[in-house]
């Protein structure tokens, strides 16, 4: 094992990257270049839902965020081939795309699992027990916080406020919020999404109120004192 | 409870066009195309005191009125990129009302003089976004948005942006570069967007909750508008309130009612047995205020005068069994995480903050490492292309300043806790040595 072994991940991740520069860069490869459409074989699907975003901005590049959302979603994560087909698509160099995907929070540079939970540990929902939550989760999903548990099935991130500081502490759940939550419920959440349930069934008592008077919201009264 | 904005929020399908129309949707709209000119439009809004809701409190009629007149490329843009620690109130008028802001964005598009708008709406609001893009569809078919808006000259169109995760992309520069397809870093003011925005464009950008006031301020004038709230801030306002309440959730209340009959009165107070100790009354960027300043009328002028500001309009309440530097550690974790790294000030201000934060909190500190980070705050504020370093450098020096006995406290306790560490340690080597 060579001394910096323990920083290559998969190929093309973030962490290969890491392990590239402290290698040297190849500077003998030439700077990378916006690919060939011909040479990229992209998904119909994914060239047709990057084309139709490309086609209602004035300038093509402001598609740039909902095509690497749409190759995510399609890859599970934004690898090497995604971001060649998405600049493929966009005639933008896969240089550019990286640059815009390492800023933005929700886009993935590494692999992930199946299920990606946000737990939101801002200063609402921590004076909720954010903390207490983000540990149940992590413990009941066995995914350390900020990794992807060793089954591939789980992605648990401590996120900032999500805008849900009525549902304190929340999580959004594959895109959906849900609160507020104890360490009853992220166990009732990673049993749900592990025998197969989709995310938007989980725990459907703790969405957002029917109600927009926060008065009139049946067991949402807060009378938790802070930890 | 003067209800404008959520009004109508528990009626049924309110999402749909059918019961929006029902409820009286889309006659500001037909309104200002049929009876009004782009002129006028912006004057009514001007005249109505309609100020921003998005944190700057600055008069909308008057921000529409800096853009240039004449044929060119004009853009409008939602800011729905709420993300401001303890804001969720755009995220529920989005929910339920989704009609009512796409009304807005429009008529504000007829008086800049805008054919093409964006909802800038934040990534994790999926839901919303959803929501957004369903109205959009309805609201096309219906001939309120595209070419030829009702029969009239005005052609429109309107996009859903969806970001994907960053704090600063709500401020407008930094929107305006994500919305460009870059990554979202601020711009250098001026030029304004009023001049040069989005691609160049004048660009007028107004928040959520200020644009779906619009439809309301058109329908019924400028008069019906400012007799609810005060005289400078007109209107009511929707209240996010979070944190150590029994109620948390979005109130809407008329600008100037005690801010004590919001936290208690509505959101029923801290729990049981417990005393607030400090409360942010605009999001996490503003300045903390204490329970003396409860009595005071919640708006943009008297939040100003207290050392604070309204802000977003949220209010984070922490009770007495929190300790301070727990929450001026968490904000500072927080801003650390979002600056954009763009400016000097901020990039490292917020890092070092985190840094002196968390010796107080391994018992490091000395008191003067307080001297040194109201230091580090003061050299933020002012020296950035925009808020974000001062939006923790405000709260985190009102802290220091408003609770400094606690944080002198803290450094005292947390420092001999770590010498008895050290002494039993030293104690149990010899012993353990001879074992």
């Amino acid at each position: 094992m060579t001394k910096f072994d323990h920083l290559r991940g998969v190929p093309g991740s973030r962490s290969r990257l890491a392990a590239q520069v402290w290698e040297g860069a190849r500077v003998e490869k030439g700077p990378a270049v916006v690919p060939e459409p011909a040479d990229v074989a992209v998904p119909d699907d994914l060239r047709a839902t990057i084309e139709h975003h490309m086609s209602l901005y004035p300038d093509r590049r402001s598609a740039v965020l909902p095509a690497l959302r749409a190759a995510q979603e399609r890859h599970g994560w934004l690898s090497p081939e995604a971001v060649e087909q998405v600049a493929a698509v966009m005639q933008v160099t896969p240089a550019y795309l990286e640059s815009i995907a390492s800023f933005y929070d929700m886009l993935e540079l590494e692999p992930v699992g199946r299920h990606t939970i946000y737990m939101c540990t801002n200063l609402s929902c921590q004076l909720r027990g954010a903390k207490d939550v983000l540990q149940a989760l992590s413990e009941a999903t066995g995914a350390p916080v900020g990794e992807s548990s060793p089954d591939g099935l789980f992605h648990l991130r401590s996120f900032e406020c999500l805008g849900a500081c009525d549902l304190a502490p929340m999580a959004s759940i594959g895109g959906h919020y849900r609160g507020p939550l104890d360490a009853q419920d992220a166990r009732a959440i990673a049993a749900h999404l592990r025998e197969g349930g989709a995310a938007a069934d989980v725990l459907p008592d703790k969405r957002l109120t029917e109600s927009a008077d926060p008065r009139q919201a049946k067991g949402r009264v807060n009378d938790r004192t802070a930890p | 409870m003067t209800r404008i904005l959520l009004q109508h929020a528990d009626v049924p399908d309110l999402n749909r066009i059918d019961t929006y129309e029902r409820v009286g949707g889309y006659r500001g709209l037909r309104r200002a195309l049929t009876e009004m000119t782009p002129d006028q439009v912006v004057k009514e809004l001007e005249a109505s005191g309609l100020r921003g809701r998005g944190g700057a409190g600055f008069s909308m009629g008057k921000k529409a009125s800096f853009l240039p007149h004449g044929e060119m490329d004009k853009y409008v843009c939602c800011n729905a990129d709420e993300s401001e620690p303890g804001t969720f109130k755009d995220r529920e008028l989005m929910h339920r009302n989704p009609h009512q802001l796409i009304e807005g964005v429009l008529i504000a598009a007829y008086a800049a003089g805008a054919n093409r708008a964006f909802i800038y709406i934040r990534g994790e609001y999926e839901e919303q976004a959803d929501i957004l893009d369903a109205a959009l569809t309805e609201a096309y078919a219906r001939g309120y948005v595209g070419e030829r808006v009702l029969g009239s000259d005005f052609t429109c169109s309107l996009v859903v942006h969806r970001g994907a995760g960053a704090y600063i992309c709500g401020e407008e520069t930094a929107l305006l570069d994500s919305l460009e397809g870059k990554r979202g870093n601020p711009r250098l003011k001026p030029p304004f967007p009023a001049n040069q925005g989005l691609y160049q464009g004048p660009t007028l950008i107004n928040n959520v909750e200020t644009l779906s006031n619009v439809p309301h301020v058109i329908t019924n004038g400028a008069d019906w508008f400012k007799q609810f709230g005060t005289e400078r801030s007109p209107g009511t306002k929707v209240v996010s309130v979070s944190g150590c309440v029994q109620r948390p959730g979005n109130y809407e209340v008329e600008l100037g009612i005690p801010a004590r009959e919001i936290v208690y009165g509505l959101a029923g107070g801290p729990p049981e047995g417990r005393r607030i100790k400090a409360w942010f009354p605009g999001g996490s960027s503003a300045p903390v205020l204490t329970e003396e300043h409860l009595d005071l009328p919640y708006d943009f002028e008297h939040m100003a005068e207290a050392g604070s500001m309204l802000g977003s309009g949220a209010i984070i309440v922490v009770d007495d069994s929190v300790p301070i530097v727990s929450v001026a550690l968490r904000l500072a974790e927080f801003y650390r995480h979002e600056s954009c790294g763009k400016c000097v000030p901020c990039r490292e201000g917020t890092n070092w903050t985190v840094k002196m934060l968390e010796r107080i909190d391994r018992g490091e500190a000395t008191p003067l490492d307080l001297e040194v980070m109201a230091d580090v705050q003061g050299n933020i504020i002012g020296n950035c292309l925009c808020l974000l370093g001062d939006s923790m450098a405000m709260p985190v020096g009102s802290m220091i300043r408003r609770f400094r006995d606690e944080f002198e406290e803290h450094i005292a306790a947390r420092a001999q806790a770590r010498e008895r560490v050290a002494d039993r340690t030293d104690a149990a080597m010899p012993t353990g040595e001879a074992a």
